[in-house]
């Protein structure tokens, strides 16, 4: 009632201020998408929530940070993405590829492991402080201007991305003979080995692809919203509610739900202190856990087939 | 059957009683502060090592019981009321004992509650917790359940962290003692150190002998059947969901007991002590003491934190407890206290409360 009242004093200032928001949460919901799909390509191969997932993010924007005092900004950001997907694969052979038929707890205790070791590694190597690559366009003032709204070319860099990433993962998946093989994998994984699938490197691509566009994500972000050695956990938390939000495997309802909260987090400030916005997201998924764990876009009858 | 079982406990009593006398000895009596928190963590960890490795129930959230228990005995006993002593309630209360006037540092008379009630507060408060919150996270398994967890842990923390009347980044200081008998008292005093270490343990003992005796009875049998198979445990006619509930209630509240006391002992709190780091440390501890034993449990939670506090890690402290919780994932996912040394305690306390499960 008292926004409503508040609306139709200063309309004008409002709209913008409301553009302005919407900007923001678009912006954020991408990077939650994005590490939302992570977790969904891992988990459609695998059967694994990988909790080192917001760990990929941090590791791209830091990467590419320490490889830009060397290299221009596109290959630093592309030598970034490859060296996390070598980390990625790394970590998958290192941990997860030789254990037979572990158990659901083992393997979220194993993942959590490897994300505090790789979040106290990067402490050691990067400290504290805080850091971020340059615009890849502009700089911190410069706008484009869409009738009174000003955005960010990097706002524009964010969502480009994450659209052409989302794009090119449904053509990979659809179209190439790797995609439809880690499909197979992912729907029946002994059916796929008896058709000559090697299952085993198919879970090793699903972390090194997660762990690619992680980094991506993390590159593009990085001059928006900062990198730190401890940034992965909040990421992976809401990566992990953008997946269930959209229903958990899905990717593409991912996408949509990485907006949904983007935005939904970023007009809590308008209501509540900004130090509350996490306990928001996070009641969210707890809600949605609670209430339709099959997601937004979910089938139910399917969800409750599904081994947990 | 009753003397083996408790055999455990004696030899607990035992080994608390020379350990100090060994500091005593070795003129090395500082020592006993880091294990009177030792103390206060263990009592953490039984609880939820009974919640996960008998009712098969993670949970990466316990750190914000601890925060519950010890924020809330911290808010209420440095909250000055004096101000409003003319206020009807607050005479009364006064007047009840609910109130307790003391002095502050700087010499003025404050009005604040009494520690007993705060503590009878926080151990409330963290039981309506435990139960709104068990009630639909225990209805998630596996990797639910876990983010569920995770996701409770990080909104007290965000909670905590955020809100000025729990002091934010600085969290609280200048918590009063909690008087226990005439003389004697849970605070940090190196007067009270001794008396203090032998009542941390005490708690920790007598925790023991209450979780040795549900793990032997009943309940523990219940605990046992759902964590081997839950829908076979439930269509034997077990309340599986109410089971689960009062184990995760009970974690939930030595957990909260752990967080006034420990408060009280160090004169404050932090919000780190809400942070996840510290739920997966405890998590970490249960996992190397072998998910079904709670005297493994209860031994790597005395090595590794009084480590922990001693410093021994340095500046590799999470990164320690990170790498112990993927080592023994990896190889020994039955705890290092695993079957060796079970089948060899064994041999000596013949049908003590060791169990071993095949993992699921």
């Amino acid at each position: 009632m008292v926004s409503l009242i508040r609306f139709c004093c200063s309309e004008l200032v409002l709209i913008e201020l409301f553009f302005q928001y919407l900007v923001a949460g678009l912006t954020y919901g991408t990077i939650y998408a994005i590490v939302g799909i992570g977790f969904n390509i891992i988990y459609n191969t695998t059967g694994i929530i990988n909790f080192a997932q917001g760990e990929f993010v941090m590791l791209g924007g830091m990467t590419a940070v320490s490889l830009h005092a060397h290299l221009p900004l596109p290959l630093a950001v592309l030598g970034a993405v490859v060296i996390t997907m070598i980390i990625g694969g790394l970590i998958e052979i290192a941990f997860i590829r030789w254990l037979v038929k572990p158990s659901v707890l083992r393997m979220i205790i194993i993942t959590i492991g490897i994300s505090i070791l790789v979040r106290e590694a990067a402490l050691t190597v990067w400290g504290e402080g805080v850091r971020s690559l340059p615009y890849f366009t502009g700089n911190e003032v410069s706008a484009l201007s869409f009738g009174g709204v000003r955005v960010s070319p990097q706002v524009l860099w964010s969502i480009g991305v994450c659209s052409v990433v989302v794009l090119l993962l449904n053509l990979f998946f659809k179209y190439t003979m790797l995609g439809r093989e880690m499909r197979a994998c992912a729907s029946n994984r002994d059916a796929a080995a008896l058709c000559g699938i090697p299952t085993r490197n198919m879970v090793t691509l699903s972390f090194v692809l997660s762990a690619g566009i992680g980094a991506l994500a993390g590159c593009v972000v990085s001059p928006i919203t900062y990198t730190q050695y401890n940034i992965g956990t909040g990421l992976a938390i809401k990566g992990f509610t953008v997946a269930i939000l959209g229903g958990l495997g899905n990717s593409m309802a991912a996408v949509a739900a990485g907006f949904i909260l983007g935005i939904l987090e970023s007009f809590s400030i308008w209501v509540l202190p900004t130090a509350y916005k996490d306990a928001i997201s996070i009641s969210i998924l707890l809600a949605m856990l609670f209430v339709r764990p099959s997601g937004l876009f979910g089938n139910r009858e399917a969800m409750r087939l599904k081994d947990f | 059957m009753m003397r083996a079982r408790f055999a455990p406990v004696l030899a607990l009593v035992t080994v608390i009683t020379v350990v100090q006398l060994l500091t005593f000895a070795a003129g090395r009596e500082f020592y006993l502060t880091q294990l009177t928190m030792t103390a206060y963590y263990s009592l953490i960890v039984v609880g939820l090592c009974l919640l996960m490795g008998f009712a098969g129930q993670i949970s990466l959230g316990h750190a914000g019981f601890f925060a519950i228990g010890g924020y809330t005995t911290a808010v209420l006993t440095t909250l000055d009321l004096s101000a409003y002593r003319d206020l009807g309630v607050v005479s009364r209360l006064a007047s009840l004992g609910v109130l307790s006037a003391r002095q502050d540092l700087y010499g003025g008379h404050i009005l604040c509650v009494h520690p007993w009630v705060a503590f009878a507060a926080a151990v409330l408060l963290a039981l309506g917790v435990a139960w709104a919150i068990g009630i639909p996270v225990l209805k998630l398994k596996g990797h639910y359940l876990a983010m569920a967890t995770l996701g409770f842990g990080t909104i007290i923390f965000s909670l905590v962290l955020g809100t000025q009347r729990f002091g934010a980044a600085d969290g609280i200081s200048s918590v009063p003692p909690f008087p226990l008998l005439p003389g004697m008292s849970v605070s940090g005093g190196s007067s009270l150190r001794v008396l203090n270490y032998y009542f941390a343990w005490l708690l920790v003992a007598a925790a023991m002998v209450l979780l040795v005796n549900l793990i032997n009875s009943r309940v523990g049998r219940a605990l046992r059947s759902i964590h081997g198979a839950e829908d076979a445990a439930s269509a034997m006619g077990v309340d599986t969901a109410r089971y689960k509930l009062s184990i995760f209630m009970l974690s939930a509240v030595l957990a909260a007991i752990a967080g006034v006391f420990l408060t009280h002992f160090n004169g404050g709190i932090g919000p780190s002590e809400a942070s996840i780091m510290k739920s997966v440390r405890y998590v970490a501890i249960v996992a190397v003491g072998g998910m079904g034993s709670i005297w493994g449990t209860l031994i790597m939670s005395v090595v590794l934190n009084f480590l922990s506090l001693r410093g021994s890690f340095g500046t590799f402290d999470d990164a320690v407890f990170g790498g112990i919780l993927i080592l023994i994932m990896l190889f020994a996912p039955d705890g290092i206290i695993g079957s060796d040394l079970r089948a060899l305690v064994r041999k000596f306390l013949p049908k003590a409360d060791v169990v071993k499960r095949p993992e699921k």
